[in-house]
């Protein structure tokens, strides 16, 4: 054995550290596609609002509320959908061109840290709607979904960190801004992945122009 | 001194190695994982992990999900300091040899 070989050993030990532990193919055009699809579902439920306004809805009694809650709820698994289609399909894609599997040991591991918190926050934010909170749905939307970043990043693209951080200080702003909710959420949601996934294609998926 | 004599027979199979390496950071990995994180065959796998498991490197858990077996596998310590060990003895002989 000379050198080289023992070089290569090292770096053979640490790539297979590397792939048994993170997910790297996260796309960041897959996250571009989910901040379009929250943006587009963020702009269709402030239609539904200003409809729910406009017809004199503000605050006169629950029985119709229900369709207000009905196009809502529509609104939003609509883009829990296109997000996730978008999401899954740009990753799928650049884990066939790194000739890896998309359902492996890490991936397993990546979703598991993330629908940890999100759960919880799932929970929390049912109990949030059964306590008639529904101001506060934005913000706690924004830092578990935050926290499920943060935890899930070490098992990932490190730099999904940064993105965590900001969606939980941008809930903790919501949570004192009420009346925002919205706003926030699609900041949080459309904006902050826009920026992120584009980053995330420029520093790692770009093809250089020479 | 001679750091040849530091470096462990038992890893220089790239297949134990690797298995080595994955447990390291990972505590507990199912037969069928590191199949796919090494890409290699059942026979194959399973032999050299008998190696590992003989000179306890590494630990064996049998269990079960639902009837189907499950076997997962860690590390023990003296696996981990033999692992260590190598590849401070790589490390040395790149050195030695600059």
């Amino acid at each position: 054995m000379n050198e080289q070989q023992h070089l290569e050993t090292l770096s053979d030990i640490k790539r297979i550290m590397e792939r048994s532990t993170r997910f790297m193919s996260l796309s960041g055009l897959g996250g571009i596609g989910a901040g379009i699809s929250a943006l587009l579902g963020a702009w269709l439920a402030e239609r539904a609002l200003e409809d729910h306004y406009a017809a004199g809805g503000l605050y006169s009694g629950r029985a119709e509320n229900s369709d207000l809650v009905f196009r809502l709820v529509m609104i939003a698994l609509a883009v829990l959908l296109a997000a996730l289609g978008t999401g899954f399909y740009f990753t799928w894609r650049k884990a066939r061109q790194q000739g890896l599997r998309v359902w492996d040991p890490s991936a397993r591991k990546v979703l598991f840290h993330l629908a940890v918190p999100l759960a919880a926050g799932g929970l929390f934010i049912i109990g949030l709607l059964y306590n008639q909170q529904p101001a506060l749905v934005a913000p706690a939307c924004l830092v578990f979904y935050g926290l499920g970043l943060a935890n899930a990043a070490k098992y990932t693209v490190t730099d999904i960190r940064y993105l965590g951080y900001a969606e939980i200080l941008l809930g903790v702003i919501a949570m004192f801004n009420p009346y925002h909710g919205l706003l926030f959420w699609a900041l949080g949601f459309g904006v902050l992945h826009i920026v992120y996934g584009a980053l995330m294609w420029w520093k790692y998926e770009r093809i250089p122009a020479e | 001194m001679n750091p040849i004599g530091n470096l462990n027979k038992i890893f220089e199979s790239r297949i134990r190695l690797g298995v080595m390496s994955v447990l390291m950071v990972n505590e507990e990995v199912s037969f069928n994982d590191l199949k796919e994180v090494l890409e290699v065959t059942d026979g194959n796998l399973a032999s050299h992990l008998s190696t590992l498991e003989e000179n306890t490197y590494i630990k064996v858990h049998k269990g079960f999900i639902g009837r189907k077996t499950n076997t997962t596998y860690s590390i023990t310590k003296a696996g981990e300091k033999a692992f260590k060990g190598h590849l401070a003895a790589l490390e040395a002989m790149i050195r030695f040899t600059q």
